[in-house]
């Protein structure tokens, strides 16, 4: 036999050997799913203390956002039982809670303070008045802007932008030359990335999805202005290459100072203000997000939860995890440990009264302002019987939002109209919402 | 003709400058995970910079390294010695005594890997679930087990049929068993390749991402699923990126450079006359 | 020429040798294949459970008249020739190159075969973040420093960028497999060709090139085994985009099974991946097949 077969049988019998000794722990577990979301990474940070509290040993699955969410509907969908706790957004728990695959959470106890979490937070994240997942934080949208470029140019931003107002801004504030572009917007694909952002200036120049028998739109005036609008200004006043940068591309690229302007998420303010994060923290502003037509706030209200699946057999214990991770003491802990930026903002009223947060977050008030102005219910003009704001709260509406953000990024990148991609979103949508009505 | 001695420089530069440029993204990335984060997307480029080891400490700290890489090491190691005993008498059994069917059976085995393994995600996951297999190394070995079969049989058979059938016949004179024939004839005349083939199929196994990330969660969680959750968090994630996946590439690149040896020895098809 | 070789008495032993590995190829397909087939006739939505119902052609029908499924295909085509190109050529080149003998051979090597070792949506995330992205990217430094402005890469020309990754990645597959052939070439008949005075051109096209076809074919077989399903980089890299720009038949099943989390569509889509796959696969094994016949 020669080195090689004897090298072989090593490794056969090292195998054997691992896999022998491997044996895992005693004592009670929880599998806890969640987004590798700094928000997240810091509760995974501080879950020791809650280990020694309880005596519970917690099992960490950290995944991206896209990946995360397909391993939980799988998981979910096939009743496989693999995780105790897991994180979901507002698209997912009512959806999923309607089909009784969540354990309703209403009974955290009187301490843990329903009444303190922000309606339109709550609401979004029930089915039918149940509560199906805790929030973590919640988020809404702004415009962030460089105080410093439109001091030097001379402008001034108003507390309420047009996206007439944005547009001028871009075109004066555009400078590709020293790699400052004038707006940063989403044009990665995906229905929690462009379409998210899209969705949002539909609304605001008054269209809408679908109708009330959900008969798609796709093909109204307003869709046509408004991705009108969205290519020409991106394609001529943003950064290049902008068809793939998501929110995290669009927020390095402002954290570096390679944008003027960007409408996002509210949840990036307060890494923009650390200055071990942002080369821009202290030249950073906030103002409402813009308008349009249509003038009822940024109808863009988003918060992560964490929810128990129904299958799990430590649903006990699970409660007691989300109520310790969602509670104002872990609010308060994390401020006082490692500043008070880094809190999760956005689930509680009570946040917005701690005086510390609210001398370290200068946004914390337009942030809480454009929360309490989302409402599902008015999101869109006219009324619709589902939920409708940055994204809509049917389960086709992933699949859509995929094809439509495709779509609309081939418009961006020039390889299509905007009329041509919208042609092909309609048809898209008719045929992925074919044979559907709202019951 | 060459003149011994002569030092060809302009031939060393140009292949220098063509391995330098092949390895250039691997560097970059080395250089960019001792960088802050801010550094790290700095333009102009920062090529001299204070090294710093902050995002191999974030990155540790956040995940059990260790558990990862020992079930990397678990699942291609035991991935390969699998496929290794359901290949070799497959590969023997085709390479010398074939059939009208054995060219139709390669075909096919070859066209097992073609389906795209997303097509058949829903099904595998419903009967792993059912068969108990989500997260274990079992269940994982299994799987990329079967997804390299195919590789591994056609590449024993290719080395198989270059091994002269006089030699067999030889040993079949003596009386050898067909066993006895195949383990001390055969397997020792092609141990350079079925060695060159064994490596291969650890490197497929140890980066293959897919199944791994889809039916494993915590106890049998690989180095890929380590490296997925570090992939576009949010803000800026360059820096603890480039440590995550230095950290994941490293065994399988050190292993391979170590054992690039045996594998070009091996992997010379055509050698033999 | 090997067939001959098989004397009655032993021949029927060879069933029990093949069967373990049939056996577990055939569960592995014969199972998933045939829950996949089911699924394909079903209107099976993850995200609507209890709503099965039976969809008989439908969902083959909505692919196969939908330009998406075509689109797909041409790409998937287009990406195994051009990366199967790319690859052999470079590979030939570069093996070539470091079949002379030169001061720090060894360690070239070493580096040109590096990259075959890092997990493709490793290498993806470099090229993506790194190299390529417009902003940040050292392309993007480089050429704006010369003064030729920032180069799209995902928006211009997505397919091509994915090619550049999918081919630095696998070059050194094909040098991994062309060296040690063109190490066994006899040194004999080298040295005879040049006495004869061919200079390196014939020697290339007379003698290695011939010797290297065999390889070649080897390479060409495992290298689009993997290429006909490629998807990490494709998902990591572009998403598919822009519009369906570089959507192969692979991402275009992703993006119905877990996009849509439309099983039934993606069963399908797997489905005629399997067909595609086959007809590929028989026209190269007629190709690659022959080869190996003629040279025995």
């Amino acid at each position: 036999m020669s080195r090689i077969w004897k090298a072989i049988g090593l490794l056969a019998g090292v195998v054997l050997l691992a896999w022998i000794l491997y044996h895992p722990g005693r004592r009670p577990e929880l599998t806890v799913a969640t987004v590798n979301n700094a928000d997240m990474i810091l509760m995974q940070q501080l879950s020791s203390e809650f280990e020694k509290q309880s005596g519970v040993k917690l099992n960490w699955v950290v995944l991206g956002e896209n990946i995360l969410r397909q391993r939980l509907t799988i998981d979910i969908s096939t009743g496989s039982n693999t995780f105790d706790v897991i994180t979901i957004g507002s698209y997912e728990a009512p959806l999923w809670g309607e089909r009784g695959w969540l354990v309703p959470l209403d009974d955290l106890g009187a301490d843990y303070g329903y009444d303190d979490i922000f309606d339109v937070v709550r609401q979004g994240l029930s089915y039918r008045g149940r509560m199906y997942a805790a929030p973590f934080y919640g988020e809404s949208a702004f415009t962030y802007y460089r105080k410093d470029l439109f001091r030097k140019a001379g402008l001034e931003m108003p507390v309420q932008p047009s996206y007439e107002q944005i547009r001028q801004f871009a075109q004066k504030l555009h400078d590709p030359e020293h790699n400052v572009y004038g707006i940063c917007l989403r044009g990665e694909p995906g229905w929690g990335q462009n379409i998210a952002y899209i969705s949002t200036l539909v609304h605001a120049f008054g269209g809408r999805w679908m109708d009330s028998d959900l008969k798609p739109q796709l093909n109204s005036r307003a869709w046509a202005e408004a991705v009108g609008f969205y290519v020409d200004l991106l394609s001529k006043y943003g950064p290049p290459g902008a068809i793939t940068d998501g929110y995290n591309e669009n927020r390095a690229l402002f954290a570096n100072g390679n944008c003027a302007m960007w409408v996002d998420a509210t949840s990036a303010a307060g890494y923009l203000l650390d200055p071990s994060q942002s080369r821009v923290a202290t030249t950073t502003d906030f103002a409402k997000a813009p308008i349009a037509n249509v003038s009822n706030g940024p109808g863009w209200v988003w918060s992560w939860g964490l929810a128990i699946p129904a299958s799990s057999k430590r649903a006990d214990i699970a409660k007691q995890f989300i109520k310790w991770a969602t509670s104002r003491q872990y609010i308060a802990t994390v401020g006082e440990r490692f500043g008070w930026l880094r809190i999760p903002p956005g689930s509680r009223k009570s946040t917005y009264e701690i005086p510390a947060y609210l001398q370290a977050a200068p946004f914390a008030p337009l942030v809480r302002e454009a929360i309490l102005s989302a409402d599902y219910t008015k999101g869109s003009r006219s009324l619709v019987p589902f939920v409708e704001v940055q994204y809509v709260g049917i389960p086709e509406f992933q699949a859509i939002g995929a094809e439509v953000g495709q779509e609309i990024s081939a418009a961006l990148a020039g390889r299509a109209t905007v009329q041509q991609a919208l042609a092909l979103s309609q048809a898209e949508a008719e045929r992925s919402l074919k044979g559907r009505s709202v019951q | 003709m060459r003149r011994i001695g002569q030092v060809r420089w302009e031939l060393a530069i140009v292949v220098w400058a063509v391995a330098l440029g092949m390895f250039f993204p691997i560097l970059w990335m080395l250089l960019c995970s001792f960088k802050t984060e801010i550094a790290a997307v700095a333009t102009p480029p920062a090529l001299f910079f204070h090294p710093t080891l902050e995002n191999y400490h974030a990155v540790l700290e956040r995940a059990d390294y260790l558990a990862f890489a020992r079930n990397s090491v678990l699942v291609s190691l035991g991935s390969t010695l699998l496929a290794l005993a359901l290949a070799i008498p497959a590969a023997y059994s085709m390479a010398f005594f074939p059939t009208r069917r054995t060219r139709d059976i390669l075909l096919w085995m070859l066209s097992t890997r073609m389906l795209p393994a997303v097509g058949v995600l829903v099904p595998i996951y419903l009967l792993w679930r059912d068969l108990g297999l989500l997260d274990t190394v079992f269940g994982l070995i299994l799987i990329d087990s079967i997804s390299v079969l195919p590789i591994v049989v056609w590449m024993l058979f290719s080395f198989f049929r270059e091994v002269p059938a006089v030699i067999l016949e030889a040993s079949r004179m003596d009386g050898a068993t067909q066993i006895e024939e195949l383990v001390h004839v055969l397997l020792p005349l092609c141990t350079p390749g079925i060695a060159a083939t064994a490596l291969l199929s650890i490197i497929l196994c140890w980066n293959e991402a897919f199944w791994s990330l889809n039916l494993t969660t915590v106890k049998a969680a690989t180095l890929t699923t380590f490296t997925a959750s570090f992939s576009s968090p949010e803000g800026l994630f360059w820096a603890k990126l480039s440590a995550a996946s230095t950290l994941s590439i490293a065994p399988i690149l050190i292993f391979g450079w170590m054992s690039q040896r045996q594998m070009v020895r091996g992997l010379s098809f055509g050698a033999v006359k | 020429m090997t067939g001959e070789v098989a004397s009655k008495p032993t021949r029927h032993l060879h069933r029990p040798l093949l069967a373990p590995s049939v056996g577990a190829l055939f569960l592995w397909m014969a199972v998933p294949l045939a829950m996949t087939l089911w699924f394909s006739a079903e209107h099976y939505n993850l995200l609507r459970p209890g709503k099965t119902a039976f969809a008989g052609w439908e969902n083959y029908r909505d692919l196969l008249t939908h330009r998406a499924l075509w689109i797909a295909m041409g790409n998937t085509l287009f990406l195994v020739g051009l990366v199967l190109a790319i690859t052999l050529i470079f590979g030939t080149l570069f093996s070539l190159l470091l079949n002379q003998d030169f001061p720090g051979r060894n360690v070239c090597r070493l580096l040109i075969i590096a990259p075959f070792f890092v997990m493709p949506t490793v290498s993806a995330l470099i090229w993506k973040n790194m190299l390529m992205n417009p902003v940040f990217g050292l392309f993007a430094w480089i050429t704006r420093s010369l003064g030729f402005g920032t180069i799209e890469f995902f928006s211009r020309m997505p397919m091509l960028s994915i090619v550049l990754i999918v081919g630095w990645e696998w070059t050194p597959f094909a040098v991994l497999i062309l060296l040690p052939a063109l190490h066994s070439l006899n040194p004999e008949q080298i040295e005879a060709a040049r006495l004869d005075g061919g200079g390196p051109i014939a020697l290339f096209r007379y003698i290695q090139l011939p010797h290297l076809l065999r390889p070649m074919a080897v390479v060409a077989m495992i290298e689009m085994i993997f290429f006909l399903s490629l998807f990490a980089e494709i998902y990591v890299a572009t998403g598919g985009g822009p519009g369906l720009a570089s959507t192969n038949l692979a991402y275009l099943i992703f993006r119905d099974a877990l996009l849509g989390f439309d099983v039934g569509r993606a069963s399908a889509g797997g489905v005629i991946a399997i067909i595609l796959a086959n007809i590929v696969c028989f026209f190269l094994m007629r190709v690659v097949g022959r080869n190996l016949e003629d040279l025995r």
